[in-house]
């Protein structure tokens, strides 16, 4: 029978020749991860459920990443919490304050392969669908049954295959495309869906670029954000892990949805406050900005600091303005001091962090006021999320954000 | 059940039903206290036990923050009602054991602060007119993970997993 890419793979992992979009199934876990904010509920849930051992404590990936170093008394013992979990379950995937961001941590490392289910307690887990990896979010109390069991049941969902065609011109992005896409079908266009992100395009991607749409899959509400691993995959696994791994394709007569798009003439995005689909292209929107964040897991990765970098050199964050650089991880981190990037956004009068979420989910640092205004290379934009409800939040990609801030409001890159 | 309702309107995300900067609670009363704080900072005066939230279509999308449903359970919110759901907060809702109603439609014939009636087994929500709405049961999976009072009870309930 024919399957699609998650069929196959769920199939795999529930051990049966074939499933079929709408059938639940009981499916074995090869990658379980939490963070220090999801972390300790999902520990507590474990504990009601009364097993002693997780099932397996090296498919266990714990990395710090939302409130790190703590910067209150509540995270400091949410993180004390984890700590000792992890020493009582001698789980080795443990990265704490000094690591990186999640979604970046867990691929550099090796923990994500192609064919694999992959979920964790945090909305952006559908990334690693960048690799051809089953990979979502779940709540915290599904983590505790995968901690206790792991399995975890699944309705197969339906596929919605993103066809993407032509090159994207000089100063656009994958991160244009995914808004554009997103702004078309809207916040719930995918909901529930396999999104596969297929064609010229996406195969000229290289695997940053696949990270970008995997990421925002859930801003329309997809259930995976898939792309089919191939050599470039293959290389950048290659020194990352040793285990073997097969990826899954879809067959050409399986049941599927087709949406294309024709990226030829796309220009740069922004996603206006207060949701992900209110997109505009930049020539459209004139706003002032308070601060500009380059950073998170769409848009934190060596790719984007180069991008940043290229654009700030020699320049000046505008007066009014203020930037925050944030690696995504210490590889990304290490990558730019190594090529002397920390140096070009210090000069520009740029706050480089350590790498974590950041402002991202207004918990940590650089949460902004009433009435200012973030535009961010982050994921969301909703009321409240960097701060004050009465705050703004604009989406765009990391050139953007470096030419925004060198002018002090929302700028095309020249 | 019956209770009075709070209209809400499309695409609220997890982020204004709790803001990022209460994650760092981890029980239902202090998580309820900044229950759907991103709107209305004093939601958790005004909504009394047993109140009911009707929302628009893709009511909790966003974050997949377990936070969210604990916030308007520990405020005894006894159901969201909502024209559709997205994915995580579905499924963390139940794993709860809070009851959501995917009622298309309902955002139009019910007005806040009216009382209504929810019929979860013969899947009918009677308004304070009269009218009655038909809405989807859950599928049988989910409603015995509900009726076992969330996904804790249901797995103690099934060893052999």
């Amino acid at each position: 029978m024919a399957m699609t890419m998650s069929e196959k793979i769920l199939a795999r992992a529930s051990a049966k020749d074939k499933v079929e979009a709408g059938e639940i199934v009981m499916a074995n876990i090869d990658i379980a991860m939490v963070h220090d904010l999801t972390g300790p509920l999902a520990v507590k849930g474990f504990e009601e459920i009364g097993k002693e051992k997780v099932w397996d404590r090296e498919k266990v990936v714990v990395p710090f990443d939302h409130q790190v170093p703590a910067d209150s008394i509540d995270s400091a013992n949410n993180h004390i919490l984890m700590r000792k979990f992890v020493k009582e379950q001698k789980i080795t995937n443990f990265y704490d304050v000094n690591q990186g961001v999640c979604h970046q941590v867990l691929p550099e490392l090796g923990h994500v392969r192609p064919g694999e289910v992959i979920v964790g307690a945090d909305s952006h887990t559908c990334t690693y669908g960048a690799l051809g990896t089953f990979a979502t979010g779940i709540g915290s109390t599904d983590m505790a049954m995968v901690f206790a069991t792991g399995k975890l049941w699944f309705k197969v969902p339906e596929t919605i295959r993103y066809e993407i065609t032509g090159d994207l011109k000089e100063n656009t992005s994958a991160k244009d495309l995914i808004l554009n896409i997103i702004g078309n079908v809207g916040a719930d266009g995918s909901t529930y869906k396999a999104c596969e992100f297929v064609g010229q395009t996406i195969s000229n991607f290289d695997m940053s670029d696949r990270m970008v749409l995997s990421n925002m899959t859930i801003e329309m509400g997809g259930k995976v954000g898939l792309c089919e691993a191939d050599k470039k995959t293959d290389e950048y696994l290659k020194g990352r892990t040793d285990k073997p791994y097969k990826g899954f394709t879809t067959d050409k007569d399986a049941s599927f949805e087709t949406i294309e798009f024709d990226v030829s003439n796309l220009e740069p995005q922004v996603a206006c406050p207060h949701h992900v689909d209110n997109v505009k292209p930049v020539s459209e929107v004139s706003k002032q900005v308070d601060q500009v964040f380059l950073g998170s897991c769409t848009n934190g990765r060596i790719e984007d600091m180069r991008d940043a970098a290229k654009i700030l050199k020699g320049n000046k964050v505008a007066d009014g303005t203020r930037m925050l650089v944030i690696p995504a991880s210490k590889e990304v981190y290490t990558q730019c001091l190594d090529e002397g990037l920390i140096k070009i956004f210090v000069d520009a009068g740029a706050l480089v962090t350590n790498p974590c979420c950041g402002p991202c989910l207004g918990g940590h640092v650089g949460l902004i006021g009433p009435d200012e205004v973030s535009l961010s290379t982050s994921n969301r934009n909703f009321k409240g999320r960097q701060g004050s409800p009465e705050g703004e939040v604009y989406l765009s990609s990391a050139k953007v954000a470096a030419a925004s801030a060198i002018k002090g409001e929302i700028s095309l890159p020249e | 059940m019956e209770g009075k309702v709070w209209k809400f309107g499309n695409d609220i995300d997890t982020d204004v039903i709790l803001p990022g900067r209460y994650l760092i609670y981890n029980d239902e009363e202090n998580l309820s206290k900044h229950c759907m704080e991103g709107l209305d900072a004093d939601f958790d005066k005004k909504a009394q036990k047993g109140d009911i939230i009707v929302g628009g279509t893709n009511f909790g999308c966003g974050s997949s923050r377990e936070h969210a449903p604990m916030a308007i359970k520990g405020l005894g919110i006894s159901a969201v009602v909502a024209e559709s759901f997205a994915r995580i907060f579905y499924r963390n809702a139940c794993n709860i054991g809070v009851p959501l109603v995917e009622a298309p439609g309902i955002t139009e014939k019910v007005f806040e602060g009216e009382k209504i009636n929810i019929d979860l087994e013969n899947g009918i929500i009677k308004t304070e007119s009269g009218e009655e709405v038909e809405f989807k049961k859950l599928p049988p999976f989910m409603l015995n993970i509900l009726n076992t009072g969330g996904l804790i009870p249901w797995i103690k309930n099934n060893p052999d997993l």
